[in-house]
């Protein structure tokens, strides 16, 4: 997690479709049920939504089909025209700006990753890589210059030459990320990226994006409808339902506090240790030290193995490797033991 | 021809709320109700309103006067300020015009350059050899060996059988048409897709422009562009244009929303949207309108022979008036020859262009890199000289030409004198069980109340404004005075579909669960819907004479087609994943077809019923030749008179019958579709 200022701003954000959308959004209609929409022949796909995307950080949206994830994140950067509602990115209103501007905006500062892929059939990789390019008016050999080093970036060197159709899902995927860093994008949506791919390819996947992260530092709003997926790239979840936030904080806070019973549904079944992070557990230090040291940033369960040489505490260390707390052994069962 | 029928018509207006789930109460006694007084009307009110069984000839609408005053006013007075309506047309006709001239020239009739002052030079046209050789390096390009031997052998049909140069005359024109309609065709269709309101104007013409005969347009076509190749062209433009149009619709709104979704957020502008990630995406469904585009302009430059398109429709034409079966057929067959070489290139360029192109070497020089052009320069120089050298090698020489002209004529005459009782037999039954007692029936039926039965149909299917749609224009058909003849039309279209349903639906059912079968059967009725319709007439008109029972053989003949066709279809998309479940359960196959797969074929079933008809009424307007006393005859009469506002009306009235079937059955498949999805 990097520097916590918000990079995107989401107020109140209504998208209803059907008749009399307009008239039916805003702050008065914050209490409207989904029946009360449906009544009005109206569907509420994304219902006063409010959001802080931070810096640096991966933000995921979660939730079931149907919840209104895929229209939310359309609506962020309006390739779905929002009903209501304020979205700011780097503080600009995206809903306020021009055709233009938006088109400047998704051109150098927004890429967005597909379901489906989303690859133009009839170029080859290394022309899809280089398509967001080509549209800035960037000449060939500088555009395909890129275009190779995203390629080799998501391991597909070699490949450039292949079409679509001769690729696996995964290898399409991939060319997918490239393609939608080409233009090194600020913002980086992923719109359930891994779901069309096989569970294997899903965790390769899941692992080299988590990768490229730690390299890039990209601000990334991420969907899916996979909570252990959400569990595993989150800095901060948001659990959508019928178009509404049910809570939005990090894996800890939600599988730890679960706001609604819905929540807690998903939390159910996710191991504590591996989503609690050590940070949660300790308390402050007393003047003593003991020789085993942890990161405080880790989860429980890589702390498990370091008790079971017979120590009764452990040190957590931050990044530097400066200790901060201390963390006891009954803590650290208690949490296991709850699953 | 894969492709070759016309494109499903989208029904243009969303189905408003079903007003017969309202009271299933009502819908239960609601039609007996009204036909129970349909018929007591038809039986009892000739008394007291007799208005509502002929229509009043006072009231009639003079529509056909007025049309013609209108087109008589636009040829000799409109104009449009800085140019006249007269300058528009031949403007319109000098675009044609030129490339049209350039591919005769290479063709068939040898280059002239130097026009005027200066000496004519005369260069001869290219020579049979040249463009056999040519025709089978595209076919290689295309799709390798096999095609190019494929297209090679119809070619040489056309050489061998001495069609060549009739054939070439229509080529040409056919090399003019196609480009034109896939580039007009597209950018409608991309401006349709592009502009809401703009898509609303341009599917209703679309619609009158394939529902309409193409006789009907003939008419006015000649009375603006003139007798010629110029008009034909125009003609054909008109006919071919539409399913590109509409394919190219279908073909943006089938892109997958993402790939839309992908454009704007690499920030497209609208012009890189369109060419650059719609287009290039839709090219395979693209490609299918090209296909359409070359086999309907075939199809039509055949029909516009009468006006002047010469060629091979011409020679059709000329022998059918003459009744030489011989002759016909074989002008015909050159027809079919001509249409699946070009059929199988376009499909195998549209499989192509779904295919990753094969390395191309970025090196190398010009020959490499140009192989076929290359090959089809040097084809044509070396030919030119061999040409000089040998004339045989420029034009095939007449007395190695084989003809089977007589061989047909005298099958035809053999079967006649040793079967004639059998087939008059046949057609006398069928004449005076069916036919005759059908069209006393619907002859008799009094205008206002099949009107008010029609609209009552449309209010059932789709509410309102389907049945005012119908309502009004089956009433515009009685006042203009075209009743009587177009329920003439009705019933021999009525019984043509009939039959032509009772043998395709069962054939498409086999045909489906057959793999082998259904590939013969495609390639049957392939060869059945490229024979230009005029084909069909000649050996039914050999062993039936003339009348209305030819005219219905020729007419299920032709409209079996689609039939057949959807039926595979509607049964081929039926989701495998529900015929297993079905399986799983442990239906017997007869209950799976008949639980499973016919009820989730229904809607496209319904589909090809309607494009049965569609076909169905094309084709009457062409038995017109054979003396049925239909609208058609009407449309025939009035181009050999080029009477534009009787061919007009007649025409329209045609195109009426046609978007009222169309419209309800439509509405009909679309409510079964909801109810299932």
């Amino acid at each position: 997690m990097a520097s916590s200022e918000p990079k995107l701003v989401c107020r109140g954000v209504w998208k209803i479709f059907g008749a009399g959308g307009r008239s039916l959004a805003g702050p008065s209609a914050a209490r409207l049920t989904s029946a009360d929409l449906r009544a009005a022949g109206a569907v509420g796909a994304v219902r006063d939504v409010n959001i802080e995307v931070r810096e640096g950080e991966i933000f995921v949206i979660m939730g079931l089909s149907g919840s209104g994830k895929s229209t939310l994140v359309r609506c962020l950067s309006r390739l779905i025209e929002p009903t209501s509602g304020d979205i700011l990115f780097n503080g600009e209103n995206l809903l306020a700006a021009s055709e233009a501007r938006m088109i400047e905006i998704r051109r150098h500062q927004m890429g967005m990753v597909f379901q489906h892929f989303a690859l133009l059939p009839h170029l080859t990789v290394l022309a899809n890589v280089a398509f967001p390019l080509e549209i800035q008016g960037i000449e060939r050999a500088a555009r395909e210059e890129r275009a190779r080093r995203m390629i080799d970036l998501v391991g597909l060197s070699g490949r450039e030459n292949a079409f679509p159709r001769e690729l696996s899902g995964g290898q399409q995927q991939r060319v997918g990320i490239a393609r939608s860093l080409a233009a090194e994008p600020e913002l980086w949506f992923l719109d359930e990226p891994f779901s069309a791919l096989d569970p294997l390819i899903r965790r390769e996947m899941q692992d080299e994006f988590l990768r490229l992260q730690s390299v890039l530092k990209k601000t990334i709003v991420f969907i899916t409808h996979d909570f252990d997926e959400a569990i595993r790239l989150a800095d901060r979840i948001a659990i959508m339902k019928d178009g509404e936030i049910v809570q939005a904080g990090t894996p800890e806070d939600l599988v730890l506090n679960p706001a609604t019973p819905y929540v807690a549904e998903f939390t159910r079944s996710v191991a504590r240790a591996k989503v609690v992070k050590v940070a949660a557990l300790m308390r402050p230090l007393n003047g003593t030290l003991p020789p085993a040291s942890i990161r405080a940033n880790a989860p429980v369960a890589e702390a498990a193995p370091l008790f079971s040489r017979g120590a009764e505490t452990l040190a957590a260390v931050d990044g530097a490797g400066t200790p901060v707390g201390l963390i006891d052994r009954a803590a650290v069962v208690d949490v296991m033991m709850r699953g | 021809m894969g492709a070759s029928f016309p494109v499903l018509q989208p029904v243009s207006e969303p189905i408003p709320e079903n007003p017969a789930s309202r009271g299933a109460a009502r819908a239960r006694w609601l039609w007996p109700l009204a036909l129970a007084l349909f018929v007591l009307f038809w039986q009892f009110g000739e008394g007291f309103a007799k208005w509502a069984f002929s229509y009043p000839r006072a009231l009639e609408i003079p529509a056909a006067r007025w049309i013609g005053r209108a087109a008589k006013w636009l040829v000799d007075e409109a104009s449009f300020g800085l140019f006249t309506f007269t300058d528009l047309t031949r403007f319109l006709a000098d675009i044609i015009d030129v490339p049209y001239r350039v591919a005769l020239g290479l063709l068939s009739s040898g280059l002239l350059s130097g026009q005027g002052s200066s000496a004519v030079q005369h260069l001869p046209p290219l020579s049979w050899l040249a463009v056999l050789a040519i025709v089978a390096l595209i076919g290689h390009h295309a799709g390798g060996a096999r095609l190019a031997a494929l297209v090679t052998a119809c070619f040489g049909f056309l050489v061998i059988f001495g069609q060549w140069t009739s054939a070439m005359v229509t080529l040409a024109s056919i090399v003019v048409a196609v480009p034109i309609g896939v580039l007009a065709g597209l950018l409608l269709g991309l401006a349709a897709w592009r502009w809401p309101f703009f898509e609303r104007m341009l599917v209703p013409v679309l619609d009158l422009m394939q529902t309409i005969p193409v006789f009907a347009y003939l008419v006015p076509v000649l009375v603006f562009f003139g007798f010629g190749p110029t008009a034909a062209i125009v003609a054909t433009l008109i006919y071919a244009l539409p399913p590109m149009a509409r394919v190219t619709i279908l073909a943006m709104r089938s892109v997958p929303a993402e790939i839309r979704d992908l454009g704007n957020m690499v920030g497209c502008s609208r012009r890189q949207m369109t060419w650059k990630v719609m287009v290039p995406s839709a090219k395979d469904s693209l490609m299918v309108g090209v296909n359409q585009v070359i086999m309907l302009s075939l199809n039509m430059v055949i029909i516009a022979s009468m006006i002047g398109a010469g060629g091979l429709g011409f020679d059709v034409l000329a022998a059918l008036r003459r009744l030489d079966i011989g002759a016909g057929l074989e002008a015909g067959l050159a027809i079919v020859a001509l249409a699946v070489a070009l059929d199988r290139l376009s499909q195998a360029y549209a499989e192509k262009a779904g295919r990753p192109a094969a390395g191309i070497a970025a090196g190398g020089g010009f020959v490499s890199r140009h192989p076929y052009l290359v090959a089809a320069l040097t084809i044509v120089v070396a030919t030119f000289l061999a040409g000089l050298a040998m004339p045989a090698l420029q034009s095939f020489p007449e007395r190695w030409q084989v003809s089977t002209g007589t061989f047909w004529s005298e099958v035809v005459r053999w079967i006649n004198v040793n079967f004639f009782d059998a087939l008059e037999a046949i057609r006398n039954v069928i004449l005076l069980n069916i036919l005759v007692p059908l069209k006393r029936l619907l002859g008799d039926l009094p205008w206002a109340g099949v009107v008010a039965l029609l609209a009552l149909a449309g209010y059932r299917l789709g509410g309102l404004r389907l049945a005012a749609l119908v309502g009004v224009l089956s009433f515009l058909i009685a006042a203009t005075g075209q009743w009587e003849k177009a329920m003439i039309t009705v019933y021999l279209c009525g019984i043509s579909v009939v039959f032509a349903c009772l043998i395709g639906v069962p054939l498409g059912i086999l045909a489906a669960e057959r793999e082998r079968l259904w590939r013969w059967l495609q390639l049957v009725i392939d060869t059945l819907q490229t024979l230009p319709s005029f084909v069909y007439l000649m050996p039914v008109v050999m062993l039936f004479r003339v009348g209305d029972f030819t005219a219905m053989i020729a007419v299920v003949a032709y409209a079996v087609v689609p039939a057949i066709r959807y039926t595979v279809l509607g049964l081929q998309r039926v989701d495998p994943r529900v015929v297993e479940a079905g399986r799983a359960m442990g239906c017997t196959s007869g209950q799976i077809l008949a639980k499973i797969k016919l009820k989730l074929a229904l809607p496209e079933i319904l589909l090809g019923l309607n494009q049965t008809i569609m076909f169905a009424l094309s084709m009457l307007v062409i038995t017109a030749l054979v003396g049925t006393r239909d609208l058609g005859q009407e449309v025939y009469i009035a181009l050999t008179k080029a009477d534009t506002g009787r061919g007009i009306v007649a025409g329209l009235s045609i195109a009426f019958i046609a978007i009222i079937a169309d419209r309800l059955i439509s509405a009909g498949a679309n409510r079964i579709r909801e109810r299932m999805s």
